[in-house]
C-alpha cells in the first residue's frame, strides 16, 4: 500500500499547481468569465503544449497513459484555481467516449486534434425531462439511406458555445426509458438544422440548449455500435464524475483554509473571531469533511484503476459523500466569512457557487446514495 | 386554550380576502408569487393602496395612523396576503425607524416623518453596521461632533440595503468622548441622503444582485433636531427597535406558501416516469422542512400570544430570527434539488417583465440557483444566527 505520488505525478501536479498560482489569481479569471468566450483559447493552447490535454487518454491513443490517479491530480489543482477553461467537457467527458468507443479511425481523426488542443467537443446527454437518468432520451435518430436524421432537444450542454463537435445521446429504438435503442452520433456544431442557444452557468462556466431539427447525420460519424452506446456513456459520465470529485476536492480545500485564515485576521468584540470556540468547532468540522472527502475519493480512482473503469459503486460513494461535504463548507465557509462572504468580489463566494453546481453536476448527492445502495 | 377563530377573526378574514381580491394590482401579484424582484414603483403603489384602505401600519398604534389590530388579526392578515400574492412591505420606514420615531422622537418629529412613511412617500434606509463593525455593532466609529446647531458626521456605513433608492438614512453614530463605554456614546441620527458629503457606492453581491451599498459620510451637516432623544442614548433605542419587530421576522406564512408551492412544482417535475414527490428520499426532506415550519408556525404565536397580555418580546424571539432563516434557507435548497441540472443557468432578469430574450429551462424553478446562492444572507443580516445564540445564551440561558 502507498499513498505517494509517483515522480510523473509529482512533476504533474506542481506544473498545475504553478500555472493556477501564476497565471490564474482570481481577478483574470473573473475577466475569463465575463470574455466574449468564457476561457482562455491561450491558456489552452498551453495545456496542449505542456501535455495536459493528454492525460486523460491511454498510450496507445497517444496519451500519458489515462490513469485516474493522474487526472485527479490534475483536476485537484484546477480546483484550487476555480479553472473555466473546458477541460471535463472536452478532453474528459467527450475524449473519454471517442477513446472508449470510437473506431480506430475515428480516433485517428479526433484524439490527436484534441490532444493538440485544435478540437473543442460537447458532450449532449441530458434533456429537459431526464433528470440523472442516461436513459431517459426522446431525441431521436432515423435512418434514412446513409445517414441519420436527427431531432430533439439537449439541455445544458457543457462547452458547446465553443464546440466545434457535439456528441448526442440519440434513441433509434425503443422507448424512453429503454436502456437498449439508445446510440451515440457525432454532429459537427455548425450542422444544418442545429441552434445553440447560449448561456453562462451559476458558477461561470457555459452551457447551451441545443436543438436539432432534421439534423443529417452520416452514418459514419456514428461513435460505436446502434443501440447499445448505454453503458459506455455511463462509463463516461463516471470517469467525469471522478474528475468533478477531484475538483471539488481541491476547492474544498482552498476554501476551507481560506475561512480559517480569515477568522486569524477579523476582529470583532476585541478578539480575532477565530478565538470563538464556537467558530472553531465548526471549521474543524469543515477540516473533517475534507479529509474524509479526500479519503473517499483516494478510494474510487484506485477503485476505478485497478477495475480498469468498472466501479460504478465507488464512484457514486465519491459523489454522494463528496457531495454531503462541498455543501457544509461551501456553506459554512460564507456563513463564518459573514457579509463580505456574499459579495462577488470575494473569491470565496465563488469557490462556493462552484461547490454548489458540483453537488448536482452528474447526479445529485441523493442520486449517487441511491445508486450505491443499489450496486 | 384554543386555536380556533372567533367569529368576528372570521369575519375579519373575509374582510381581507375581499380587499386583496379587489385592490391587489394583477402584475403585482404575478411578481409576487414568482418571487420575482418588485421595483420600488411597486412597492409605492402597493402601499398606497394599503394607505388609503387604512392598513399602511399594521404595527402602529393607531394614533399615528396605524391598525390597532389584535395579533391573531395580524396573523390572519400575514396569512392572506401571502396566500394570495400581496408582497411583504419593505422594513426600514414601516417597521424599523417608525417605531423608534413614534416611541422616543419629538412631537415635531412624529408629525414631519410618519404621514411620509405611511405613504410611502420617503424611503427610508438603514445605517447601523460598518465595515469593522459588524457583529461587534456597538464598536462602530462613525462620528458625529457637534458643530453649533449641527453636527458634522463623518464616517463609512456598509450593507446599507436600498440605499440606492432611499431619501432618509437612520444612523448610529458616535457622539461622546472615545474613552467612554462603548454603547453610551452611540446616538441615532436621521440625515437627509441628499445633503452635501454622502456618497453612495453598490456592491454587488453573490448571483450577481445589487441590493446592498456602502454610505459614505464626509462632513455631512446635520442639524441637532434631526437626533432622536437625547445624545448617548441611541444604542437604547436601537435595541428597543431590534426587540420591537418581531412579529413576522421568521416569514412563516411566506415560508407556508413558497412550501405549498414546492410541492407542486415537485409533483410537477418527471423522474424516470414518476413524479420527484414519488421520490422517498425527497418526500421525507419536504416532510422535514414542513414539520419544522408547523413547529415554528407556533412558537410565533406563543411570542405573540405573550407580546398581546403585555409581555415585550425578549431574548427567546431570536429563535424566530434562526428558525426562521433555516427554513427559508433550506426551501431555497430543495428548489435547488427540483431544478436538476436547469439549476445551472444563469440568465440574469430572464423572469422581469421587461426581458427580451430568450427563455431557458422549464419555468421559475430556473433561478432556483441564484435565489439559494443570495439567500444565503438571510443567517447573516440582521444580527447574524451566530450573534442571536449569543443573545439566547446571554439572556435566556443565563450562560
Amino acid at each position: 500500500m502507498d499513498f505517494s505520488y509517483s515522480e510523473e505525478q509529482q512533476m504533474l501536479q506542481s506544473s498545475v499547481s504553478k500555472f493556477v498560482q501564476q497565471d490564474y489569481d482570481f481577478h483574470r479569471r473573473c475577466k475569463l468569465v465575463s470574455s466574449d468566450t468564457g476561457f482562455s483559447l491561450e491558456n489552452w493552447r498551453l495545456f496542449a503544449e505542456l501535455g495536459w490535454l493528454m492525460v486523460p487518454f491511454n498510450e496507445q491513443d497517444g496519451g500519458l497513459g489515462g490513469s485516474a490517479v493522474d487526472l485527479m491530480v490534475l483536476m485537484e489543482e484546477f480546483g484550487r484555481g476555480l479553472v473555466v477553461e473546458p477541460f471535463l467537457a472536452t478532453a474528459v467527458l467527450s475524449g473519454g467516449l471517442i477513446a472508449d468507443s470510437a473506431s480506430e479511425a475515428q480516433k485517428r481523426e479526433l484524439l490527436g486534434l484534441l490532444m493538440e488542443g485544435q478540437l473543442q467537443l460537447a458532450f449532449a446527454f441530458a434533456e429537459s425531462q431526464s433528470r440523472y437518468n442516461l436513459a431517459d432520451i426522446t431525441t431521436n435518430a432515423k435512418k434514412e439511406g446513409d445517414a441519420y436524421i436527427l431531432n430533439g432537444h439537449k439541455a445544458v450542454v457543457l462547452n458547446a458555445e465553443a464546440a466545434d463537435k457535439l456528441l448526442v445521446t440519440v434513441r433509434t429504438s425503443g422507448v424512453q426509458y429503454d436502456r437498449e435503442g439508445v446510440t451515440l452520433l457525432m454532429v459537427d456544431a455548425d450542422s444544418e438544422g442545429v441552434s445553440r442557444q447560449c448561456y453562462r452557468t451559476v458558477d461561470g462556466h457555459r452551457a447551451a440548449e441545443v436543438k436539432f431539427k432534421n439534423v443529417k447525420v452520416p452514418e459514419a460519424n456514428r461513435i460505436g455500435v446502434e443501440g447499445t452506446a448505454l453503458p459506455a456513456i455511463e462509463k463516461s459520465i463516471d470517469r467525469a464524475t471522478l474528475a468533478l470529485c477531484a475538483e471539488a476536492v481541491g476547492a474544498m480545500e482552498k476554501i476551507y483554509k481560506k475561512t480559517v485564515e480569515y477568522t486569524k485576521t477579523r476582529e470583532q468584540f476585541g478578539v480575532a473571531i477565530g478565538k470563538f470556540q464556537a467558530l472553531q468547532h465548526r471549521m474543524v468540522d469543515m477540516f473533517t469533511e475534507y479529509e474524509q472527502a479526500r479519503s473517499i475519493l483516494l478510494m474510487a480512482v484506485l477503485q476505478w484503476d485497478s477495475n480498469k473503469g468498472a466501479a460504478p459503486k465507488a464512484v457514486s460513494a465519491a459523489k454522494s459523500r463528496i457531495g454531503k461535504a462541498a455543501r457544509l463548507i461551501g456553506q459554512e465557509a460564507i456563513q463564518i466569512h459573514g457579509g463580505i462572504g456574499v459579495t462577488e468580489e470575494l473569491d470565496v463566494s465563488h469557490f462556493f457557487k462552484r461547490l454548489t453546481t458540483i453537488q448536482y453536476l452528474f447526479g445529485s448527492t441523493d442520486f449517487h446514495t441511491l445508486r450505491f445502495a443499489e450496486h | 386554550m384554543n386555536m380556533d377563530f372567533s367569529p368576528e377573526e372570521l369575519v375579519f378574514q373575509q374582510d381581507v380576502r375581499q380587499f386583496l381580491r379587489e385592490k391587489l394590482p394583477p402584475d403585482i401579484r404575478e411578481s409576487t408569487l414568482k418571487e420575482i424582484p418588485l421595483a420600488k414603483e411597486n412597492f409605492v403603489r402597493w402601499q398606497k393602496i394599503l394607505y388609503e384602505k387604512g392598513w399602511a401600519a399594521v404595527n402602529w398604534p393607531v394614533e399615528y395612523g396605524g391598525t390597532g389590530w389584535t395579533s391573531t388579526q395580524k396573523y390572519i392578515w400575514a396569512n392572506e396576503c401571502a396566500n394570495f400574492g400581496a408582497p411583504d412591505v419593505i422594513p426600514f420606514g414601516l417597521n424599523m425607524v417608525a417605531p423608534v420615531i413614534f416611541t422616543y422622537g419629538s412631537e415635531e418629529q412624529k408629525k414631519r416623518f410618519l404621514p411620509d412613511i405611511l405613504q410611502s412617500n420617503v424611503w427610508w434606509c438603514q445605517g447601523y453596521s460598518e465595515p469593522n463593525a459588524g457583529s461587534d455593532l456597538a464598536s462602530l466609529k462613525t462620528t458625529a461632533v457637534r458643530d453649533g446647531d449641527a453636527y458634522l458626521v463623518n464616517g463609512t456605513k456598509t450593507w446599507t440595503t436600498l440605499a440606492h433608492y432611499a431619501d432618509w438614512i437612520f444612523c448610529l453614530v458616535r457622539t461622546g468622548e472615545p474613552e467612554v463605554k462603548n454603547q453610551a456614546a452611540i446616538s441615532f441620527l436621521l440625515i437627509d441622503m441628499k445633503c452635501p458629503g454622502i456618497t453612495v457606492s453598490p456592491i454587488t453581491t453573490l448571483g450577481e444582485y445589487h441590493e446592498v451599498n456602502e454610505v459614505h459620510f464626509d462632513n455631512v451637516r446635520v442639524p441637532v433636531a434631526n437626533r432622536i432623544g437625547e445624545e448617548g442614548q441611541g444604542w437604547t433605542y436601537a435595541k428597543v427597535l431590534l426587540t420591537h419587530e418581531r412579529t413576522g421576522i421568521a416569514r412563516v406564512a411566506i415560508a407556508k406558501k413558497r412550501l405549498q408551492n414546492l410541492k407542486s412544482v415537485a409533483k410537477e417535475t418527471g423522474d424516470s416516469g414518476t413524479n420527484l414527490l414519488d421520490n422517498t428520499i425527497f418526500a421525507q426532506k419536504v416532510a422535514e422542512v414542513e414539520i419544522e415550519l408547523l413547529a415554528l408556525e407556533f412558537t410565533e404565536l406563543r411570542t405573540l400570544a405573550a407580546i398581546s397580555t403585555g409581555n415585550a418580546p425578549g431574548a427567546e424571539s431570536s429563535i424566530l430570527k434562526i428558525k426562521g432563516t433555516e427554513v427559508a434557507q433550506r426551501l431555497d435548497e430543495l428548489y435547488v434539488e427540483i431544478a436538476g441540472y436547469y439549476g445551472m443557468p444563469f440568465v440574469k432578469d430572464q423572469f422581469k417583465s421587461d426581458f427580451d430574450g430568450e427563455m431557458v429551462g422549464p419555468g421559475l424553478i430556473t433561478s432556483s440557483t441564484p435565489r439559494y446562492i443570495n439567500n444565503r444572507k438571510a443567517s447573516i443580516y440582521g444580527g447574524s444566527n451566530e450573534i442571536q445564540k449569543n443573545i439566547i445564551s446571554k439572556w435566556v440561558l443565563g450562560l
